[in-house]
């Protein structure tokens, strides 16, 4: 005891002294900073060679500084609107999303940027990915296991699916619509069609609430719920249309126009075919 | 009273008739008939003649597809729970399992997936009402668009305009027992729309949802009236409809042979009932189709109804959808007055408006018979050109119709067409009052000018496409006398009397009684029959034919109109018979 007792009696006859407080704020603080280093969430640091940062930086120069501006601050035009928005601290994800789905770099200003071509090498995005994160903290790419359904099991997969389709008629179809296939915004907007998009981009888009979606932080929507969120979207593909032909997913708009064209006109059609056959022993056309 | 068919005669041959051997049928029929009278009952029904035109199957359709209503709607109460107790689903559609609803939702999943042809009969159900509505709909239009609701048939024409607001009650009624996602948010519209009566708005919504919404009755009470009594009500003004039209005995084009106190056509059996009998194999062949390959109302992809969720493409069936349109475009005006919320935004669209355009379709047959003051019957149709106010009022009326349809889904417009949201309420909100306007003068000068062609035919001819060269050098087409018959069937119409106005006082300068109505009335037939065309007086007929005397003579030895090719060397050219036109 006494051999244990020793060092801490001697610490302890060091306790008022007047550094002491300071020294302990001190051991505080990079406790905590190291704790938050080793725990928080996975910045972009992986790749964050300097390397890397820099070819981004160049592409981002040239693609992206317009409407950003040079250190991704963002440009405001000359009546007060926002021409790019800051991209500091949007992190990583953000650029993926953005750039991997085509939507950056944008053709021209508008209430929606709409998925097109994409313009980069997977490495260019990373590289763009990587200079955005250097910017400030945010959110970084996710990893397949986030979002793979892989290891689920057949079970684990059924409840993910049930979890996931309560929470996307929760949050998602007031949009996106029922089965993903997008919604209509004010003044033009509109939410996408997110049937087939990959796991990866629905799952980033949750993340970092791209254009005017929401953003699902994780703390809103947790890691696995995102993923029975994409379960969910997985399994409305996955599945036959029970019914028959879908009509295009769009609810009784499109099920009205097929009763009109389809069914109307095929039943006029009848008729006239019925009326047209009088109880003649000819087959001619009845006169009118 | 019975008559033994079987020892009549039924050749002309030299031999005598032997009496055959009544079959085991006849037998039965026999019998059946000493005792229930059914010969003198089904001879007048059977010999019952029904002209023959395309447009006059329409209401055929919807009475078909409401048997396959009847049919198919048996087979899902069999299974359909309407309760709204709830429950944790553990049935077939993995996707839900596990998730709490409604026994209405589960029980509808159950159809939906475990019960054998459930998901068919479902489908099949739910287009035989889309298909119900809209042939009442375009049956409506036809008898409208013809005249057809004269006198004497005003009252089968208010018959069958409650036969469509209960159909698309009963229609609504049913869309909202699933109890799914979209049901629930139509549920939640009707609430708002009682909601925004004045004053006793939330009283009203509190008896009818057995509380705040969406209480635990609805469902139970929705599908009685979706099971018994409006099917019963339907029933009931469907056989009034039908006796009607047999009583009143079916309108016919005019055409020689044709008039106001005859039918032409065919009787009833063997001809009609084979035809009719057809149609709803037909029809019913259609809905099982759709029911088949078409996707209708996935309520598995909807879930259960939750307050608290909604879903982009939200939507009613199409017969709603102009009060959702009208919803959609009204302007957000409210008034605040004495603590008491007037929701105009609401009950202008929702409340008012449906009615009132309802109305004016209704009422324009009454309105027509105060302006012409015509007590006469009429059983011969009239062209729609040869109502050209009256068709351009429908045209005008199905502008609107068909506008705030778009306005209802101006979602999908938006995502579909890349246009804004906001734009299309913008365009909407004027498109409605100017776009039935215009539709309304450009129909109504078609009409005339149709009018305007008809008359040329019965005077010059019908064209035959056959340019001359006169020795002079000038070209003119070649007109051609128009048959007999197709000149009767032209003029086989009543002139329009425009009302004339009597003087509002007399010599004595003392006010005629009435005659503000009787201004009215005469502005009104100036308006609507005024700038009619109207068909040549038989003078003007005579004059005619000597005109075109030449051409008779050449005329006169054939046994059909004039080809035309008289007058130029195709004949000589083109030994090969040429079909002739039937003109």
């Amino acid at each position: 005891m006494r051999l244990l007792n020793r060092p801490l009696g001697r610490l302890s006859r060091h306790r008022r002294r007047p550094l002491a407080g300071l020294l302990v704020v001190l051991l505080g603080l990079l406790l905590t900073g190291g704790l938050y280093a080793v725990f928080s969430p996975a910045q972009a640091s992986q790749d964050n060679s300097a390397a890397q940062i820099k070819q981004g930086r160049e592409l981002f120069l040239a693609g992206c500084s317009f409407c950003h501006g040079q250190n991704g601050q963002g440009v405001k035009t000359l009546d007060g609107n926002q021409l790019g928005p800051p991209l500091i601290g949007v992190g990583a994800a953000a650029v993926d999303f953005q750039v991997g789905t085509g939507r950056m770099p944008a053709v021209q200003p508008g209430p929606q940027i709409p998925r097109k071509e994409v313009s980069y090498t997977p490495d260019e995005i990373a590289a763009l990915a990587a200079f955005v994160a250097s910017l400030g903290p945010g959110p970084a790419i996710p990893s397949p296991e986030d979002y793979s359904l892989a290891g689920l099991s057949d079970s684990e997969l059924q409840q993910a699916v049930a979890r996931g389709g309560q929470i996307f008629l929760s949050n998602c179809s007031a949009c996106h619509n029922f089965e993903g296939s997008g919604g209509a915004m004010p003044k033009g907007g509109y939410a996408p069609r997110i049937r087939g998009v990959p796991a990866k981009y629905i799952y980033e888009a949750m993340l970092t609430g791209p254009q005017a979606m929401d953003n699902f932080s994780n703390g809103n929507l947790s890691p696995a719920e995102k993923r029975d969120v994409i379960a969910y979207l997985q399994s409305l593909q996955d599945n036959p249309d029970f019914g028959g032909f879908g009509l295009g997913g769009i609810g009784p708009v499109s099920e009205g126009m097929f009763a009109w064209l389809f069914g109307i006109g095929s039943l006029v059609g009848v008729a006239t075919w019925i009326a047209a056959h009088t109880a003649r022993t000819s087959k001619t056309k009845a006169e009118m | 009273m019975s008559l033994d068919t079987s020892k009549i005669a039924d050749t002309n041959r030299g031999t005598p008739a032997t009496a055959k051997k009544p079959n085991k049928a006849g037998a039965v029929a026999g019998w059946a008939d000493d005792r229930l009278s059914l010969g003198t009952l089904t001879k007048a029904f059977a010999r019952k003649v029904f002209p023959d035109h395309w447009s006059f199957m329409l209401g055929e359709i919807a009475l078909w597809s409401f048997v396959v209503l009847l049919l198919t709607g048996v087979f899902l109460t069999f299974w359909f729970v309407p309760s709204m107790s709830e429950s944790t689903y553990q049935g077939s559609y993995t996707q839900l399992r596990g998730v709490q609803m409604s026994d209405a939702y589960a029980s509808t999943l159950h159809i939906s997936f475990d019960v054998r042809g459930g998901l068919l009969v479902r489908q099949m159900h739910h287009w035989a009402a889309m298909l119900f509505i809209a042939a009442m709909f375009v049956h409506m239009m036809r008898t409208f668009v013809t005249g057809a609701f004269r006198k004497p048939r005003e009252l089968n024409w208010i018959v069958g305009s409650l036969l469509l607001l209960l159909g698309i009650l009963e229609g609504f009624a049913g869309y909202s027992l699933p109890d799914d996602l979209l049901s629930g948010t139509g549920m939640r519209i009707a609430d708002g729309l009682i909601k925004a009566t004045p004053v006793v708005g939330t009283y009203m919504s509190f008896f009818l949802f057995g509380g705040e919404f969406p209480g635990d009755v609805i469902i139970p009470r929705l599908y009685i009236l979706h099971v018994l009594l409006i099917p019963g009500l339907l029933l009931a003004l469907i056989g009034a409809h039908m006796l009607l039209l047999v009583f009143h005995k079916h309108t016919q084009w005019p055409g020689p042979g044709r008039t106001e106190k005859n039918v032409v056509g065919y009787p009833m059996l063997p001809v009609y009932a084979a035809k009719a009998g057809g149609f709803f194999f037909m029809v019913f062949g259609v809905t099982a189709l759709m029911g088949a390959l078409l996707s209708i109302n996935p309520i598995w992809k909807y879930g259960p109804y939750d307050p608290s969720k909604v879903t982009a493409g939200s939507q009613p069936d199409w017969y709603m959808g102009i009060a959702e349109g009208l919803l959609r475009i009204m302007p957000n005006w409210e008034t605040h007055i004495w603590g008491i919320t007037i929701s105009w935004n609401v009950m202008i669209p929702g409340q008012i408006l449906p009615f009132v355009l309802f109305g004016m379709i209704i009422g324009w047959p009454f309105l027509e018979a105060w302006v012409t003051g015509d007590k006469r019957e009429h059983h011969l149709l009239q062209r729609p050109r040869n109502a050209p106010t009256r068709t351009a009022f429908l045209a005008a009326m199905v502008t609107v119709y068909g506008l705030l349809w778009a306005a209802g889904g101006n979602d999908i417009l938006a995502t579909h067409f890349h246009w804004s949201l906001n734009s299309i309420t913008y365009f909407m909100r004027a498109a409605v009052f100017i776009l039935p306007a215009i539709v309304f003068y450009i129909t109504r000068r078609w009409c005339i000018g149709l009018q305007r062609a008809d008359n040329d035919r019965l005077l010059h001819g019908y064209e035959t496409g056959i340019i001359m060269r006169s020795p002079e050098g000038a070209y003119s087409e070649r007109h051609l006398p128009i048959s007999e018959e197709r000149a009767y069937t032209l003029t086989a119409r009543q002139r329009d009397e425009v009302h004339e106005l009597h003087p509002a006082v007399d010599e004595n300068g003392v006010a005629a009684p009435g005659s503000r109505s009787d201004q009215i009335r005469a502005r009104l037939s100036q308006a609507m029959f005024g700038d009619n065309v109207q068909k040549p007086t038989a003078q003007e007929l005579e004059e005619a034919r000597h005109h075109a005397e030449h051409t008779h003579e050449l005329e006169a030895g054939l046994a059909h109109p004039a080809s035309g090719h008289e007058f130029d060397d195709h004949n000589l050219r083109d030994a090969e018979d040429v079909p002739l036109r039937s003109h």
